[in-house]
């Protein structure tokens, strides 16, 4: 089944391995990859790729924030995009990282982007080409329009206690355990510092990856997704959702899958997630499997 | 050359790759000279048993005692991403195999922190010092 074939609201965002392979040489498309693990990148990229490291390109390295829009235009034009770039990002670990980058370009208002479908995976599986070059593009000018404009797209805290005091749509995107308390982390992973398990009252448990055909990390078609999210989980489209996660990485994969496959209208992401809620004093927790 | 010997060697050789991106080389080139466990030792699918545990990077391990109760280590790593998993294969194979099981023992599964630094998230460490700790229990299980 081809990106076109799966149903998605918006298929424009995403783009096949095909595609990204037909345009390796179209200056108008930037690709970009975005992983977890540093040395994926250099040890071999698709062809023309350049790299966005989420932790020391896109976050504040003192508080906990995104870059400024001055950090955001001048990390842009140094990696030769300009305004009408397509940038196209992909990465590994089913695009988790991926789709965290293009949420980030989504609150600087370069929402021109696309997502290659099954990212490394696939295109490692399909034997396409890799390669250690690193590419150099002259730098752009690139403009911003004003400052970063996080409100569309993302959720803060009063915001979700607001949101969950109303009885809005929310998704815990994290592992079943974390979701009930019984684990304050991954299976894999160390606690990150929240003080309290469980979750945000009235949010929905939908694990991330189940958005993704583990085999070659391609989402799921609309069918299956609709099925899950809307149809096992009873969430409303037309209503307003918050995603989260633990520190809205894995909650950037909900997000982008809601609001391109699905056409949720208005989601965000709450990227403080569980590491600031878990921490926040007084506010509600709820444990235990969904309600 | 003893395991101390050769943890030695090792740090003398990060110390000298401190930048990131040298250092980013460095454990790629380890990841380059990573073989595949031989299929005379095994062939997939693999078996649970050997499977690290909590390795995102699907990894295997294989500890073979030989007669004078020295270590031969072999590994697998599934996932065509896992360059950090395939490096560190690299560098125990360089590290433990041919070694006593005792000293085998005696790794401190700090050597990832000594390896990789910071560079790794949280997730990928812990399933790293995975594979040094199911190579210390394979070692454990050929003394057996």
């Amino acid at each position: 089944m081809t990106t076109a074939d799966k149903g998605y609201a918006h298929p424009e965002a995403l783009v096949s391995t095909e595609w990204v392979a037909a345009h390796l040489q179209d200056p108008m498309v930037r690709l970009i990859e975005s992983n977890e693990d540093p040395l994926v990148y250099p040890s071999g990229h698709v062809p023309g790729a350049v790299q966005i490291d989420w932790t020391t390109d896109l976050n504040d390295q003192v508080r906990r924030d995104y870059i400024s829009a001055d950090a955001f235009a001048q990390l842009l034009s140094r990696l030769g995009i300009a305004n009408d770039t397509t940038v196209v990002f992909y990465g590994d670990r089913n695009n988790w990282w991926a789709c965290y980058s293009l949420w980030v370009f989504h609150l600087f208002g370069h929402t021109n982007v696309r997502i290659m479908d099954g990212g490394r995976l696939k295109w490692e599986k399909d034997g396409r080409p890799l390669t250690r070059e690193v590419p150099a593009y002259p730098a752009t000018t690139y403009a911003l329009a004003g400052a970063r404009h996080d409100a569309p797209h993302r959720a803060f805290r009063e915001q979700v206690l607001t949101h969950m005091e109303a009885g809005g749509q929310l998704v815990d995107v994290r592992s079943p355990d974390e979701f009930t308390g019984a684990k304050l982390h991954m299976a894999e992973y160390p606690n990150e510092g929240a003080l309290r398990g469980g979750h945000i009252p009235g949010a929905r448990s939908v694990p991330w990856a189940k958005a993704v055909d583990p085999d070659d990390g391609t989402f799921k078609p609309a069918a299956e997704l609709r099925a899950l999210y809307q149809q096992e989980k009873g969430l409303d489209p037309s209503s307003e959702t918050i995603a989260y996660c633990r520190i809205g990485e894995r909650s950037s994969h909900t997000w982008f899958t809601l609001k391109y496959l699905l056409g949720f209208e208005n989601v965000r992401n709450y990227d403080g997630s569980w590491t600031e809620w878990g921490n926040l004093v007084g506010v509600p927790v709820e444990k235990g499997p969904e309600r | 050359m003893s395991i101390d010997d050769k943890l030695t060697e090792l740090q003398e050789t990060l110390d000298m790759f401190e930048d990131p991106a040298s250092r980013a080389d460095l454990l790629i080139g380890f990841a380059d000279r990573f073989r595949e466990v031989p299929p005379e030792v095994a062939t997939r699918p693999f078996s649970k048993s050997h499977q690290v545990p909590q390795c995102e990077s699907d990894a295997y391990v294989w500890a073979m005692l030989r007669p004078d109760r020295t270590l031969a280590l072999h590994f697998a790593v599934e996932n065509p991403s896992g360059i950090s998993a395939k490096a560190l294969a690299a560098i125990l194979d360089q590290v433990c195999s041919g070694q006593p099981v005792e000293e085998v023992l005696t790794i401190d599964p700090g050597i990832v922190e000594q390896v990789f630094r910071q560079n790794i998230s949280m997730g990928k460490g812990m399933g790293l010092k995975s594979m040094v700790l199911a190579v210390q229990a394979l070692a454990r299980e050929a003394l057996k």
